[in-house]
């Protein structure tokens, strides 16, 4: 199986005038064409997946992909009704939705599949695989954009979705489905009449089409509030599929680019826009916005906060039900210990820490997310105990990670770590990621170091850490 | 021609997750209860209305959502299947609904001549958006009575929630007047929550109701200071008020519905009956009955 790769992306315009309509006015048909020309370029790209992140398809509880293997359904514009109607039946590709959503989970990430009959599929993805796929001869994938979503979360979910492609050895193709200003005119007009609706709308258009030609889809990244604040009515959605499709290419400022057409559609800012992978020689520019490997929002509104009762200490709290794995229970609370909600819970009657005059010890560290009990990486085994591939990268970070939050909750710093003994389950797969990501944490600061292959941890995970502070007085 | 008149009008929230617990034969979703107080709110709606006699029911409903004007349904039936894109974990419904496409018709040429865009909506390949859907089984199960179905011009994202205001207060406007012209009796409903901030995690089970509160003290604050006003007949107030409601609770009522519904009753000065109130995943919801047919002046 060859490496995944993103093989190309494209920005396509949201309304249905270029299936409908293309030839009720100059530039819808200028739209369909470079529509018709991206599919052609798809085809000889010889794309085994196309992937639609549509600006049209909101949701609130995390994001959701399309699973349905074969949707099919009648979709008509709220607005544009009098136009027709667009009689769709696409191939999603069920088992990357599947994958993806796991991969969602593995980063920290609210997500789910959606597979019922009847489901309403969004106009923009209705446009964008109608046009680029118009015989369904490469399977797809949809996903929503999430209206609370924020630029880290985005990007984690583009690079969940890198995930999937990379252990699939997919030819993908990244679509985002929007609108570049997307003011309408907000009465009726004849078909002719259609131009951008102001001139401030147009030239910021024509701003984000340079830096795309340029290949700097990372700066447009970065520019996506500014862009939603000047040219965007404020809806739920946002400008943020500059943030997932720039994420789908690294973040990178080098890609080529080239506008295959721009033009108005009811006033709305709409561009065909191909980035390809090759790197255009204009030279990576600076990045200047934290990169995010996992999310770690505010994804857990629905867990209540157990306050300790000062009157109940050493009071050892039942487990908490959490479905499958061992329990969790609430961290134990005697002379001393240490707790904190930004660590996840223990799977026994212990403190996260506890500190004896001037030293700090901390119970055994792992890598799940608290809260969602995720595990950065993916688990070592499912829940059959049937191996799993994982990224012992990922779990060290979030060990580090974890950590830091404890030994911070303390009032103690990271130089302050003194001893660290880290237990792995397979010393001969993992030592080397583990021993990188050491490096470029603990191992700056300098702790003595043990570590020890043993047989499994509790839960799923390939890496655990025993952590001694020593705190000054 | 009798003249026609407004019977009562209601603030009749429409989350999918009210039906979803109902259990009605026509939502696939199988729930073990849940939001009884805004169901039993609901029930209370009907009951008070199950001896006044009325015609049609006219709808505003923030879920069809149109930016080039205002619409309305303009075919005599519609039925399909609902999926909410949102929570299809929790609604899909099978609908069969009528229309006062005559009723409908007036409205939007009386809307035009006060000079809004204004359209009907004649492909019959539409699906009907969920909130008229949920909306229109929580007032009425049985489908019984046909509705106008107006949809929600987004003009509080294209300016501002004052133009957002001018626009339904005109409209409003025109709907009495059409409805008074029309010789028919007609209840109106504004399909809106009031405080509109969502939880972004659901719940193993949706309707755990242990997991059910207000998002933040502040949405409780608006949610409670709006139904006041409410149930003491200022209904000037909440229009006075609506640009802060609207920012600082993300209101539903940037979709127009209530400015339209008070505007629609001709703002007002008598007492709400507040049905129920509950938060659904986190959002303010209020089930209120202004009973216009108790309040009517006899025209000498």
């Amino acid at each position: 199986m060859s490496d995944g790769e993103v093989v190309a992306s494209f920005v396509v315009p949201v309304h249905p005038h270029t299936v409908l309509a293309p030839d009720q006015n100059p530039g819808w048909r200028r739209l369909r064409d470079a529509f018709d020309g991206a599919a052609q370029t798809i085809r000889d790209l010889e794309a085994d997946l196309i992937i639609v992140y549509s600006t049209t398809w909101p949701s609130i509880i995390g994001h959701q992909i399309q699973s349905d293997p074969n949707p099919e359904w009648v979709m008509v514009d709220h607005d544009f009704h009098d136009l027709g109607s667009i009689h769709y039946s696409f191939n999603i590709d069920a088992e990357f939705a599947h994958a993806w959503d796991d991969a969602n989970r593995n980063r920290g990430l609210q997500s789910r599949c959606v597979n019922y009959k009847g489901f309403p599929i969004d106009v923009g993805s209705v446009v964008a695989l109608t046009l680029l796929n118009p015989d369904n001869a490469i399977p797809a994938v949809i996903v929503s954009s999430n209206m609370y979503a924020n630029r880290s979360e985005t990007t984690v979910l583009a690079k969940s979705c890198l995930d999937v492609i990379k252990a699939q050895g997919r030819r993908a193709v990244a679509v985002t489905a929007m609108s570049l200003s997307n003011r309408m005119f907000t009465d009726f007009i004849e078909p002719n009449d259609d131009k951008i609706h102001s001139l401030k709308d147009d030239e910021w258009n024509r701003k984000i089409l340079e830096f795309l030609e340029q290949g700097r889809l990372e700066d447009v990244g970065q520019l996506s509030r500014t862009i939603h604040q000047q040219i965007r009515v404020q809806k739920v959605v946002a400008f943020k599929p500059m943030w997932w499709l720039s994420a789908m290419n690294g973040n990178r400022n080098d890609l080529t680019g080239r506008v295959l057409a721009y033009e108005a559609i009811h006033g709305a800012g709409g561009a065909v826009v191909h980035l390809d992978p090759a790197a255009s020689g204009a030279g990576d520019k600076e990045y200047d916005e934290d990169d995010v490997e996992y999310f770690h929002g505010e994804r857990g509104v629905l867990d209540t906060v157990d306050e300790s009762d000062e009157g109940q200490q050493h009071e050892v709290e039942p487990p908490v039900e959490h479905g499958s794995g061992p329990e969790l229970w609430e961290p134990t609370d005697a002379e001393g210990s240490v707790n904190t909600n930004a660590a996840p819970k223990p799977v026994g009657a212990y403190p996260h820490a506890r500190r004896v005059g001037n030293m700090l010890f901390l119970s055994g560290v792992g890598p799940r997310q608290p809260g969602t009990n995720a595990i950065p990486g993916g688990p070592i085994h499912d829940e059959e105990g049937n191996p799993l591939a994982y990224d012992i990268k990922a779990q060290t970070h979030a060990v580090v990670d974890n950590v830091k939050r404890i030994v911070e909750e303390a009032g103690a710093t990271m130089d302050q770590i003194v001893d660290v003994t880290t237990f792995l389950v397979d010393m001969k797969r993992d030592f080397q990621g583990y021993n990188e990501v050491w490096a470029e944490t603990l191992g700056k600061v300098g702790p003595t170091r043990t570590t020890l292959a043993i047989d499994a941890l509790p839960t799923p995970i390939a890496v655990e850490m025993k952590v001694i502070v020593h705190m000054p007085e | 021609m009798a003249k026609g008149k407004i019977v009562a009008g209601c603030i009749a929230p429409h989350p999918p997750h009210l039906v979803y617990a109902e259990n009605p034969p026509q939502n696939e979703p199988v729930a073990e209860g849940g939001w009884e107080q805004l169901r039993w709110g609901y029930e209370r709606l009907r009951a008070s209305l199950a001896d006044v006699e009325y015609d049609a029911i006219v709808l505003l409903s923030p879920h069809w959502q149109t930016y080039v004007g205002t619409h309305f349904l303009g075919l005599d039936h519609f039925e399909g299947l609902s999926v909410d894109p949102i929570f299809p974990n929790l609604f899909r419904y099978h609908y069969n609904m009528n229309v006062d496409v005559e009723l409908a018709k007036a409205i939007h040429d009386e809307a035009a001549a006060a000079g809004l865009p204004v359209k009907m909506m004649e492909n019959p390949d539409f699906r009907v958006d969920y909130g008229t859907i949920t909306t229109g089984h929580l007032f009425n199960p049985d489908w019984d009575k046909p509705l106008v179905v107006i949809s929600s011009n987004r003009s509080t994202a294209y300016y501002s929630v004052e133009v957002m205001q001018e626009i339904m207060i005109e409209l409003g406007r025109v709907t009495r007047k059409a409805i008074e012209s029309s010789g028919k009796k007609v209840v109106v409903l504004a399909s809106n929550s009031l405080s509109h901030r969502h939880f972004t995690t659901e719940s193993e089970v949706p309707e755990d109701m242990s997991k059910e509160h207000i998002t933040s003290h502040a949405m409780h604050l608006w949610d409670m200071r709006i139904i006041d006003y409410m149930r003491t007949g200022q209904a000037q107030r909440i229009l006075d008020e609506m640009p802060e409601f609207t920012e600082q609770a993300i209101a539903e009522s940037d979709g127009g519905g209530l400015s339209w519904l008070l505007s629609t009753l001709d703002v007002p000065n008598y007492p709400a009956i507040l049905h129920g109130y509950g938060t659904i995943i986190g959002t303010g919801n209020a089930v209120v009955e202004w009973p216009c047919h108790a309040h009517e002046v006899s025209e000498a």
